[in-house]
């Protein structure tokens, strides 16, 4: 049996609850929609940018804790990057979800998206931390 | 009766610490049920219908002795009226692709309740999009109930297909199915019943129903995966194109024609799974055991239970009838404030096992402006001690979550 507070985590709940990115961008570039379809996890993401560079970030939609907290997180991560720096970031983060070491270098780099480092001990979440992450990198990707 | 005793005939309890309240999404497995699965491999493994050699007569019979068994248990009048498919999902295509293409023509209407799954819903509207057809749905009444004047209003003289749930799967109402049998064919329309979240807790009668076809699986009664039945009048089944073609279900096959095999074989194309649907009959046989009237007066107990301790939690939102002889002992709830899924996990973590999401419901969910629940549904071997530790279970989902919510 795990233990609740490993991802329960007031990071988390914190950032599930009470979202400051949790709203549309009325100046946005474009908007980028994911959906779990299983589970019902269902954001989108409103970026705008300036140039390369990510100036704005936010997003809207439901889901769980997880999912909602992990959109979060990335936002106050990535929002100000350039599209290289972000995907950089996104590939980090899975490799941290697939459990491969990290330097200390690249934790620091991922701040308070660490928190999802043990999501693998709950298997069936692990696609509702990843959500956002993958959106954004398709997105960019386009 | 002992109902401590029921649990110790399913093995998976002596190997995992667990209280499973999941039986509507799969049922688990009594001894007799494996036994037979595991015999049939180390005694009987051969093709039926294709050896002239003792195993793969023993394989043949087999197969016709379940076939007969299912045709008893649901009163049917011929044995091959009863079609054995991989699933329910696979029955209701079949129905969907060979009656509905046969029956259904422009400006007909196919009625479905809302409280249907993707399983009924999306292959009949697939069916009315093809033949442009009209597809309406049977809505509730404030107390989750499809009442006579949607009956009435929806089911007309250009209705042709009726499909209708015994039970909702996402909320537990028992519908009034005879109600919608009786109006459907007082419009000359042929009702498909989807039995399969009432077969493992009361008896159905084709006869006394006059259902056209009913569909339900052999996991959700305590048999084996990979197991449909459908059931079907023996008069609509023989003038109904094949669904799957291929070997055993023909007559004569020339380079440029086929003539197929009469029922049953005629939609039983390909090698079928004679270890599972045998483990079928022996589902049966246990569920008949113990008998429905046992059955019944357990999971009432439970789901009597089940609802007062989740009414008292002040936390506890409810999908439900008031009247809970309308429902079964499947409950369907959210903590308020908390999504399902973070619900499930946690519960998970404490060693209770529920379904969250929208249980292949999505147009009932939308309808009730949900996004999704939590379901706890109850089986013979659950006892309150499960529940007990759902609602405990339960407390500590709040206990985290309080202080955000």
């Amino acid at each position: 049996m795990n233990d609740l507070s490993e991802f329960y985590t007031d990071i988390i709940m914190e950032h599930s609850a009470n979202s400051h990115n949790r709203h549309e961008l009325f100046d946005e570039t474009c908007s980028a929609h994911g959906h779990n379809p299983n589970c019902g996890d269902d954001i989108t993401l409103h970026i705008l940018y300036d140039g390369d560079k990510i100036k704005d970030l936010s997003f809207t939609g439901s889901g769980c804790a997880i999912s909602q907290s992990s959109t979060s997180i990335m936002i106050d991560l990535l929002k100000g990057k350039s599209k290289a720096e972000a995907n950089a970031l996104i590939d980090l983060f899975v490799d941290m979800i697939d459990r491969k070491p990290l330097s200390n270098e690249q934790q620091k780099m991922l701040k308070e998206a660490m928190a999802f480092q043990n999501i693998q001990n709950m298997p069936a979440r692990v696609k509702c931390a990843l959500l956002a992450w993958k959106t954004l990198k398709q997105k960019i990707d386009e | 009766m002992n109902i401590g005793n029921i649990k110790r005939d399913f093995p998976i309890f002596e190997n995992n610490d667990i209280s499973y309240l999941d039986s509507a999404a799969t049922s688990q497995k009594p001894k007799c049920v494996i036994d037979c699965i595991k015999n049939f491999y180390k005694n009987t493994n051969a093709n039926a219908h294709r050896g002239a050699y003792g195993l793969s007569l023993q394989s043949s019979a087999l197969l016709s002795n379940a076939r007969h068994k299912v045709a008893k248990f649901l009163n049917a009048k011929y044995d091959e009226e009863i079609i054995f498919t991989k699933n329910s999902t696979e029955a209701l295509n079949l129905i969907a692709q060979s009656y509905g293409n046969l029956a259904i023509k422009k400006g007909d209407e196919i009625v479905l309740s809302i409280l249907e799954h993707h399983s009924m819903i999306v292959p009949f509207q697939n069916l009315a999009k093809h033949k442009s057809a009209e597809l309406k749905f049977l809505y509730l009444d404030k107390n989750y109930q499809i009442n006579e004047k949607e009956i009435e209003d929806k089911i007309t003289s250009k209705t042709k297909i009726v499909g209708i749930s015994t039970v909702s799967n996402a909320l537990g109402i028992i519908t009034d199915y005879q109600k919608i049998i009786d109006k459907a064919h007082s419009v000359g329309a042929v009702v498909v019943v989807d039995a399969s979240q009432s077969i493992a807790h009361v008896p159905f009668d084709v006869k006394k129903t006059d259902a056209d076809f009913v569909i339900f699986s052999a996991h959700k009664m305590y048999g084996p995966l990979g197991v449909g039945v459908l059931y079907g009048k023996k008069q609509l089944l023989e003038k109904m194109p094949p669904f799957l073609m291929g070997g055993d279900m023909i007559e004569y096959v020339y380079e440029d024609n086929t003539t197929f095999a009469p029922l049953p074989n005629k939609f039983e194309a390909g090698t079928m799974d004679v270890a599972s649907i045998s483990a079928l009959e022996v589902a049966i046989s246990y569920i008949e055991s113990i008998g429905y009237e046992n059955i019944e007066k357990v999971e009432n107990e439970l789901k009597i239970y089940l609802y007062q301790r989740l009414k008292n939690l002040p936390y506890i939102e409810l999908y439900c009838s008031d009247d809970l002889q309308k429902q079964t002992g499947l409950v369907s709830f959210n903590v308020k404030g908390v999504h399902p899924h973070d619900v499930a996990s946690i519960l998970d973590m404490q060693g209770v096992c529920v379904r969250a999401g929208n249980h292949c419901a999505q147009p009932l969910l939308r309808w009730l402006g949900v996004n999704s629940t939590v379901r706890a549904s109850v089986g013979i071997y659950n006892t309150k001690a499960d529940i007990d530790r759902l609602i405990l279970a339960l407390e500590k989902v709040y206990q985290t979550f309080k202080k955000y919510i």
